[in-house]
């Protein structure tokens, strides 16, 4: 018997860890398990390898090292708004089932007012954050945008707004006629706090080619994001898996973003989206399974050794499973989110939204302590 | 003992004992006990096969005297709207479910007040005149029988198994615990006759699965309760095919404000009945509460069978709640994780 069991174990139960040992060694992955404790960064073999393993248990023990190590028992969520002010898009990405033509009859945009009056509703509620995204547009002007933020600042002055993914934002320096860099300054300066994370999908040009060609480049959006850093503004990022992407593919989009969060530290969280095939353009795709899920968030947390939180949306894999994931590696459930509109559209089955109190529920039953936070991850309260 | 004591137990293949439960039940972590879980399914089903049943449930009656606290399903006989089904219905929901492969009926019911003992003889013969195997009336019928028609328990199954009765259900078991049952089903037959019933169907030859609905007003212990009289009775007899956990499901019942069960708690709750229930060969996920994406799940914390394929489902569908699964569905989702998929029969042996 070696001294590595003691490196990850109680000292007081050493049978049961050696037996653990013993179980991710037959699993193949015990070169890995020597790595995460001692803390080293897995390579493209390693996350192949991961993914490619059925031993569930051992992916999710391994990942629930690395965010027991850095998150302890916390468990983050958010109150906060979703707002999306437009699904009117020119992208029309195959896997949306969202976006919309201009002259489509389920097409809405929402006046600078309409989007107040959203914020005005809720004002009695403890929102911290508005999260907001909108279609790429053919015609709102670049004051559009900038009133949007104003608007709500207006509404909410200490509200922090997440809001327009580097696609939106690429777009919106296109409208303005300046630089990425320039058009963010003018946008922190309405108000704009961070970023959400959409619109990376899988950075892959093939997959991009097939599934959403007009949408920026991988490298572009990855770019818009560095900058984005570079000026003081956080943001997220995210990964669509499960359509026609291979796991190599997925390697490649984890290892760019490690690459590019080693450059600036400026990605917050990570959060893997399921795909929802209906209503999209990619309708004959079977949905993802409960395994595929839980194994995207552990070998993102395994493989993203730099970024501070790995979210499981629940919204987009329901929050039973978001539950389960806590022990997977995920240390977010997100918001206490009400008129999410964008996964609805595709047939996530999920309540439009979820409670505090059910929240709390879940991450307590899961052995966690919810810890309510702003977007930045200060923490508000602890509900012990 | 230690918990490291209990897993060496347990690893070792040993029995645990009622304080072992408990101690792992309290302290336990959800990894802990997935891989003794686990590491028992391994070594009851070395060859990494996951059963399932083709069949379809079919409620007789919900016309039903029991009234029991958490059920969204019974209609009291004074109620409007609650139906008997024809023979001739029945036949139409058997050609149906042989037309899909289905090789077997699970046939239940409310306590209907008004039809003698031989009705359901009449019901069991015409319904094997189809070939197909007839699995049904749990424990709570059993005992309404034997109440309505003044005979013992041994009678009433005697003269059924003559019928052509082929095996027995584990439903109305709820939690195997006498003062739960006064709390939440107090004109259920009590937990002693329902093991009864169990014990003796066990003697004269039939079959039977065993479930346990918690997740309401029970404690731990009172669950430690359920598992250890199935796996005395067990011991006794080995008649059980498999054991089936579930939590209750609160909609539209009298007890809806009683929070649902988590999908870690239900994990929990399945890994212990698999380390426990030592004597049980089977352990069936529940798709119906938990749905695929859990279901799934659970074929690592214990469970080695993903039940049947519900042609058609009832009773957890009144409560709000209702997945469904296809045959192809489950063969997918049990691959994916890595098992074969095997389609079975009541007693486990499976078909080819």
């Amino acid at each position: 018997m070696t001294t590595t069991p003691l490196l990850f174990c109680r000292s007081d139960q050493p049978v049961f860890y050696f037996a653990v040992k013993n179980y991710i060694d037959n699993a193949g992955l015990g070169s890995i398990l020597e790595k995460v404790v001692g803390k080293e960064r897995l390579s493209f073999a390693d996350g192949l390898q991961l993914y490619k393993s059925h031993d569930i248990l051992a992916l999710g023990y391994l990942a629930n090292l690395v965010k027991n190590r850095l998150n302890g028992d916390k468990v983050y969520f958010i109150y906060n708004q979703h707002i999306n002010y437009s699904n009117i898009c020119t992208n029309l990405c195959k896997f949306c089932a969202f976006g919309r033509d201009k002259d489509s009859d389920l097409a809405f945009e929402m006046t600078v007012e309409e989007v107040k009056q959203k914020v005005r509703d809720r004002l009695s509620e403890p929102i911290s954050e508005i999260h907001m995204v909108g279609g790429i547009h053919p015609e709102l002007p670049f004051k559009y945008y900038i009133g949007l933020l104003l608007g709500i600042k207006e509404v909410r002055p200490e509200v922090h707004i997440q809001a327009f993914t580097c696609v939106e934002i690429a777009h919106l320096a296109n409208l303005a006629g300046k630089s990425v860099s320039d058009t963010l300054a003018l946008l922190k300066e309405a108000g704009l706090g961070s970023l959400p994370g959409g619109g990376a999908e899988v950075f892959s040009p093939r997959i991009r080619q097939l599934t959403c060609e007009k949408k920026l480049s991988g490298d572009h959006w990855l770019e818009v994001a560095k900058t984005a850093h570079r000026q003081g503004l956080n943001s997220n990022a995210t990964m669509l898996y499960g359509h026609i992407e291979t796991l190599e593919e997925r390697l490649e989009h984890l290892s760019a973003l490690r690459e590019a969060q080693d450059e600036t530290h400026g990605f917050l969280a990570f959060i893997p989206l399921a795909f929802h095939p209906k209503n999209t353009a990619m309708s004959e795709h079977a949905r993802t399974t409960g395994l595929d899920d839980l194994k995207n968030i552990a070998v993102a947390r395994l493989f993203l050794d730099n970024f501070p939180h790995i979210k499981a949306y629940w919204v987009m894999i329901g929050p039973q499973m978001a539950q389960i994931a806590l022990s997977f590696g995920a240390d977010d459930m997100d918001g206490t989110v009400k008129e999410e509109v964008i996964t609805h559209m595709a047939g996530a089955e999920t309540a439009q939204d979820i409670g505090s109190r059910t929240l709390v529920r879940l991450i307590k039953e899961a052995g966690r302590i919810p810890v309510q936070r702003d977007t930045l991850y200060n923490v508000i309260e602890v509900h012990a | 003992m230690q918990l490291d004591d209990i897993y060496d137990k347990i690893i070792a293949g040993q029995r645990i004992i009622d304080q072992d439960y408990l101690v792992l039940e309290q302290a336990g972590d959800f990894f802990q006990l997935a891989f003794l879980a686990d590491t028992v399914r391994r070594r009851k089903h070395p060859e990494k096969i996951v059963t399932y049943v083709i069949d379809r449930n079919i409620n007789y009656t919900d016309i039903c005297i029991s009234a029991c606290k958490f059920c969204a399903f019974f209609k009291a006989p004074e109620e409007k709207g609650g139906y008997l089904l024809s023979f001739a219905e029945l036949a139409e929901k058997i050609r149906e479910t042989q037309a899909l492969g289905g090789t077997q009926i699970l046939l239940q019911g409310g306590l209907h007040p008004g039809q003698p003992l031989e009705y359901y003889e009449e019901m069991v013969r015409f319904m094997k005149s189809t070939g197909i195997h007839v699995h049904g009336f749990s424990p709570p019928e059993i005992c309404h029988f034997a109440t309505l028609s003044g005979k013992s328990i041994q009678q009433v199954l005697r003269r059924l198994i003559a019928a052509g009765l082929d095996s027995i259900p584990g439903g109305g078991a709820e939690i195997l615990s006498d003062r739960v049952r006064n709390a939440i089903a107090p004109r259920k037959c009590t937990a002693d006759e329902w093991l009864a019933v169990m014990e003796e169907a066990h003697h004269q030859g039939l079959r039977t699965s065993a479930t346990m609905m918690f997740g309401h007003v029970e404690t731990r212990e009172e669950r430690l309760e359920h598992l250890r009289r199935l796996r005395q009775l067990q011991d006794r007899t080995g008649g059980f095919t498999a054991f089936i956990p579930w939590p209750f499901q609160p909609g539209n019942s009298a007890l809806a404000e009683i929070d649902k069960t988590t999908a870690v708690g239900y994990l929990r709750t399945l890994a212990l009945s698999r380390i426990y229930l030592d004597n049980f060969d089977n352990i069936q996920a529940s798709w119906v509460t938990q749905g695929p994406q859990v279901a799934q799940l659970s074929l690592s914390f214990g469970a080695n069978d993903f039940g049947s394929t519900m042609i058609e489902e009832n009773v957890v569908a009144a409560a709000g709640v209702s997945f469904r699964l296809s045959e192809q569905e489950i063969r997918r989702l049990v691959t994916d994780a890595g098992f074969q998929p095997a389609q079975r029969l009541m007693d486990y042996s499976l078909v080819r």
